[in-house]
């Protein structure tokens, strides 16, 4: 909200300048956003008169203007606007001006005909956004008077962004209070008798919805010229508020919103049929003001007449009823609408106004009636007419009641952790409008007044306290508490012990959005149901992932169209996954995901040419699940597994049989539409299945010696290593302590003769007993059951 | 005895043009060996008379020894030559770079989440963490948030359906803490949080550290005290500090705290807008009815909670000048953490 600061002061007046008084109410929890003039200086800017205007002699759209500016003589200027005429006063911008944007008048000459200034529209002075004319300032306006005086432009606009709960502070009259509490200064209440009842005309006002309107104000003003212009202070008031002059009538009730924080709406009284009814909507369109149509819901309490709803209630009015510059009568509505009724409907409707933001967060319930009578004064004041008398309709049961609060002293004195005198709390609160009803040694009594409908429990007067006496102002302290040693469970593992081995392999964090690109996804997990966002920022970020890959592919694919010749990069988070299964309907797990591509190792003097492929990606996952408790497994995938791979290059990663992730190469119709031109490998794994590790338990060592018997075995090509090596194990018998694969060798063969390739495996078994030595027969019978297990499961020779 | 002077002369100058270790060994046979010449006057003494063989063999032990020095200085210089010439052979560049994977970053985010977790969990905060999806009942209404109260527009909440919501902070995980009967609680919250805004200074996702404390006779003092602290340790400077009063539905009192500006220590400039102050915490005292919802009575425990933004600590902690690097991952920008 922006007020003019003098505006401010005719209400109270602290004893402290612009700058004092912003950072007062900033460090009051009244934001102040900025503090500008209202104005630039504008000098040599004066109010001309056109005293001649003659036709250009060589431009049709360009005229020659005799202006009068209290000089001896008038100036000569050379003016294109379509209001140039005899008569007018306009700001006149003499010979070494200074307009906005350093912008100097010059003496020029225009085809021709010279010319001494510049005649000025509201916009190229900085004072508004009208451009399409010369600026026609009132007829009494002193001709020859600097502008920015006439303007009384030596005034300072105050921005101030306030939190939700003090709707009371978005008028000059709350901020004036809220000054006046500040300084303890004193508040003027400017009064306005009432405005004398010159006809008897009435409305008939009907209440069907007293839960949504507890109160209605209204009354006809007749026999008003809207011609009429609205007074330049008014007009200047307005604009330094931020709101534009649009005819008496609204300028009057933008006015009171401002001054009185009271919204208003004026309608043509000509244009209504029977009796004003306050109702909520039936499912009715309703042209508004901003030549939208809208269709007003049950949920949506509405203005309306005979014909139908009227307006928005707090929110905007019709087309059909607005007043006009034609408009003789009108009748003026000021109402409590019930902040619980109207929020929400500004942003349902998409209109949020100036009203429906004051009465969303509440309006004084006892402020219908003054502000009634000050819009009467001031709209006869300037359109001439005349006042019937007021009709209210109230339902007082359905009005807020001003709250009646215990303080306790002890509860203030433990959250504030200071005991304040009581008269010094006392005095703050009646600053504040409270009204003391008791007091005694433990205890105050008060009632809120009528503007602080945010005042309702004690915890609202402690806040009010400590803002008051400030929160600067305060003790400092740090918490007590018991030194208990908190549960520390050694099997289980942090993300950031998890994570270690992969920054230690040179994988770098990535962190990427949640909400990913539909169509990217469904390429990359078609398999998975993916939770689609109802309002996403974009079409490139409308659903949830349901997995970590869509990112780090996107990731990959950005550093690699910057030259980055490795990417490895990995990513702890959430993904989400539309599940009918879960009581909720999606399941959201945790897991963490890489990606390598590009040169296995940094380019240098011994290495970095090799590009990474499928086993240095198993490697790392390795590392990562080498800690953990359980049996870990690695198994081919079956078709449609797992389509973001390549179904040859991938493995399910199973961990005490349970699937917990894969690996692979990237499936090859993925590259071209990720822009991924060089091979990428992934990974993911459920963080679940890396968050347990053994506790460790101590086994004797053994101090008999061990004995290694290498087997190369010839098998067919079919035969994974994994098989063989699971068999070996099977049958080796208790003694065997380790087991390696440390040899392979598969010939090349032509693709028409694959099924009956072959290839040899080389594997180290090393056998040790803890206490005895074993002997050359027991190793012997166990390499025989091996050599016999592989032949018979497995079609597996010895190698000569 | 002429021979034993010749011996040691022969010997001393055959010992000092030895060229190798062998030739020193066969040397050390010759003369000190079984069938040595030294070894074999020693054996001649028995010839001599009783009153001459004690003069005679201390002479030629006398000999013995000094050769047998003369050989071991020999053979360590040899040796030690040998070492050298083996270890100036062996010399390699040892300005050429090693060999192996470089190590990888963590994300200046986390980093920064997990530092400000450490500054809590040594004086016994415990980490918590939760959903992303939330309901709109832990996101909104069990913090004081009613549908349609105007806060909500504080929040641009990203929706999934009518009561399910992109969790607009990490209060909801403050929430399921509380319900859960701990007691006392002392939390943080780290984690991603969305809200439906993007420019130039907003991102649709970001990430939030919040804290609670509830205990018996806490105070807006122990708030402010916690929060100076963490912040002049998060900056590992004295920087002033102030609480500014505010609104949040969920805190009563509530404040935002504001930071000297570390760039320019007050004057103002364009890091803080002119003002001197950065903006960079939310907290406040735990509103009563926050407590009632989730069971806690509020006559006998207090807390307060507070709630911070990683992205824009990290950005004035490491100076960084634009949100949106955070989330391009370019390995150029995270290896510089």
């Amino acid at each position: 909200m922006k007020l003019s600061e003098v505006w401010l002061r005719e209400w109270v007046e602290p004893a402290i300048d612009s700058n004092a008084l912003a950072a007062q109410l900033t460090m009051a929890g009244l934001e102040v956003d900025g503090i500008e003039p209202a104005g630039e200086p504008l000098g040599g800017v004066v109010v001309g008169e056109i005293v001649g205007c003659e036709p250009h002699p060589d431009a049709d759209k360009l005229r020659v203007c005799q202006v009068a500016f209290g000089g001896a003589a008038p100036a000569q200027v050379v003016c294109g606007a379509p209001n140039a005429r005899v008569g007018i006063k306009v700001p006149f911008a003499t010979v070494g001006a200074l307009l906005p944007d350093n912008f100097k008048i010059k003496k020029a000459k225009l085809r021709g005909v010279e010319s001494f200034g510049m005649l000025c529209a509201q916009q190229e002075l900085g004072l508004g956004d009208a451009s399409d004319g010369l600026w026609e300032l009132a007829g009494d306006a002193p001709t020859g008077t600097e502008l920015a005086g006439y303007l009384s432009l030596d005034d300072t606009i105050i921005e101030i962004d306030l939190t939700p709960n003090r709707g009371d502070c978005l008028s000059v009259r709350g901020l004036a209070r809220e000054i006046g509490t500040l300084n303890s200064a004193v508040v003027t209440e400017p009064s306005w008798p009432a405005v004398a009842v010159g006809h008897q005309q009435q409305i008939a006002v009907e209440l069907q919805a007293p839960e949504g309107c507890g109160r209605y104000c209204g009354r006809v003003v007749d026999g008003v010229d809207l011609h009429r212009p609205t007074p330049l202070w008014m007009q200047e008031r307005l604009r330094r508020a931020g709101v534009r002059s649009l005819g008496p009538a609204v300028d009057v009730t933008n006015y009171v919103l401002l001054e009185l924080g009271q919204p208003m709406h004026a309608f043509d009284a000509a244009k209504l049929s029977g009796p004003i009814v306050v109702r909520f909507g039936r499912d009715e369109k309703l042209a508004l003001l901003d030549d939208s149509e809208v269709q007003v819901d049950s949920e949506t309490l509405v203005i309306a007449d005979d014909n139908g709803p009227l307006a928005i209630a707090g929110v905007m009015g019709g087309a059909a009823s607005a007043v006009s510059d034609a408009t003789t009568r009108i009748v003026l509505e000021s109402a409590w609408f019930n902040p619980l009724t109207i929020a929400g409907k500004a942003r349902r409707y998409g209109k949020h106004t100036d009203s429906s933001h004051r009465f969303e967060r509440g309006v004084d319930p006892q402020l219908q009636r003054l502000a009634l009578e000050r819009a009467s004064a001031l709209l006869i004041e300037i359109a001439g007419g005349s006042a019937g008398p007021i009709v209210e309709m109230a339902s007082e049961q359905h009005l807020p009641v001003a709250a009646e609060i215990t303080l306790r002293r002890a509860r203030l004195a433990q959250q504030l952790g200071i005991e304040l005198p009581a008269s010094e709390v006392d005095a703050m609160l009646a600053r504040l409008g409270l009204e003391p009803l008791a007091s005694d040694e433990t205890s105050s009594r008060w009632r809120a007044p009528s503007w602080r409908f945010d005042i309702a429990i004690e915890q609202d007067l402690i806040e009010e306290v400590a803002r008051i006496h400030g929160y600067n102002n305060l003790p400092t302290s740090t918490p007590s508490v018991a030194l208990a040693i908190a549960a520390n469970p050694e099997g289980q593992r942090s993300l950031a012990e998890i994570r270690q081995p992969l920054l230690a392999r040179g994988y770098s964090e990535a962190i990427t959005y949640s909400f990913v690109d539909p169509a990217t996804q469904q390429q990359v997990a078609p398999q998975l149901a993916a939770i689609a966002v109802q309002n996403p920022i974009s079409a490139e970020m409308a659903v949830m992932r349901t997995n970590l890959w869509v990112g780090l592919l996107g990731a990959a694919s950005y550093n690699l169209k910057r030259q980055q010749p490795r990417v490895r990069l990995f990513e702890a988070g959430q993904y989400f996954i539309a599940d009918p299964s879960e009581p909720t309907g999606r399941s959201q797990r945790q897991a963490l995901a890489g990606l390598i591509c590009g040169a296995r190792l940094p380019e240098s003097w011994n290495g970095g040419r090799d590009k990474v492929d499928f086993y240095d990606l198993k490697g790392d996952v390795e590392a990562l699940l080498a800690p953990i408790a359980g049996e870990l497994e690695f198994g081919a995938i079956d078709g449609g597994e797992q389509p973001a791979l390549h179904p040859g290059q991938a493995a399910r990663i199973v961990v005490n049989g349970e699937r917990v992730g894969y690996l692979g190469a990237l499936h090859p119709t993925l590259y071209k539409p990720l822009g991924i031109s060089q091979p990428v490998y992934l990974f993911t794994v459920e963080q679940s299945a890396l968050g347990l590790r053994p506790v460790a338990s101590f086994e004797p060592l053994s101090n008999q010696p061990a004995v290694r018997r290498d087997l190369a075995f010839t098998l067919p090509s079919s035969v994974a290593a994994g098989e063989l090596l699971a068999t070996a194990k099977a049958a080796a018998g208790q003694w065997l302590t380790e087991l390696t694969l440390f040899d392979l060798y598969e010939p090349k063969v032509a693709d028409n003769q694959q099924e009956n390739s072959s290839k040899s495996i080389a594997i180290g078994l090393t056998f040790q007993d803890r206490e005895r030595t074993l002997a050359d027969e027991q190793i012997d019978d166990a390499v025989a059951a091996v050599v016999a297990a592989v032949a018979e499961q497995h079609a597996g020779a010895l190698r000569g | 005895m002429q021979e034993l002077q010749q011996i040691a002369a022969e010997s001393q100058a055959a010992i000092d043009a030895a060229p190798d270790l062998a030739t020193l060994e066969q040397l050390r046979v010759d003369l000190l060996g079984k069938k040595g010449r030294l070894t074999d006057l020693l054996k001649g003494l028995g010839a001599l008379s009783a009153e001459e063989r004690p003069a005679a063999g201390a002479k030629i032990n006398q000999v013995k020894q000094q050769l047998q020095a003369v050989l071991n200085q020999r053979k360590l210089a040899m040796e030690q030559a040998a070492l050298d010439a083996k270890l100036a052979a062996e010399s390699i560049d040892v300005t050429l770079p090693g060999r192996g994977q470089p190590l990888g970053r963590l994300h200046p985010i986390t980093q920064t989440m997990e530092r400000i977790e450490a500054f809590f969990t040594q004086i016994g905060y415990r980490v918590a963490t939760g959903p992303e999806i939330e309901d709109d009942y832990h996101n909104f209404e069990a913090l004081n948030i009613p549908a349609h109260h105007p806060a909500r527009a504080m929040h641009d909440t990203f929706y999934i359906d009518p009561s399910t919501v992109l969790r607009t902070h990490t209060s909801p995980v403050q929430v399921r803490t509380m319900e859960s009967g701990e007691s006392p609680i002392r939390v943080v919250c780290p984690g991603r949080v969305y809200r439906c805004d993007s420019d130039l200074t907003h991102t649709p996702m970001f990430h939030q550290v919040e804290g609670l404390l509830i205990d018996r006779n806490v105070s807006f003092a122990d708030l402010k005290g916690t929060l100076d602290q963490f912040i002049k340790a998060f900056f590992e400077e004295e920087l002033p500090v102030r609480f500014r009063p505010s609104y949040f539905p969920f805190t009563e009192p509530s404040a935002e705290v504001d930071v000297q500006c570390s760039s320019c220590h007050g004057a103002g400039c364009r890091v803080c807008g002119q003002s001197g102050w950065l903006e960079i915490l939310g907290c406040g005292m735990v509103h009563p009815k926050v407590l009632e919802m989730s069971g806690i009575d509020p006559n006998e425990f207090t807390g307060f909670a507070f709630g911070m933004g990683v992205e824009r600590l990290a950005m004035l902690r490491y100076r960084v000048n634009d949100l949106r690097l955070f989330f391009d991952n370019d390995l150029r920008f995270l290896r510089q953490f």
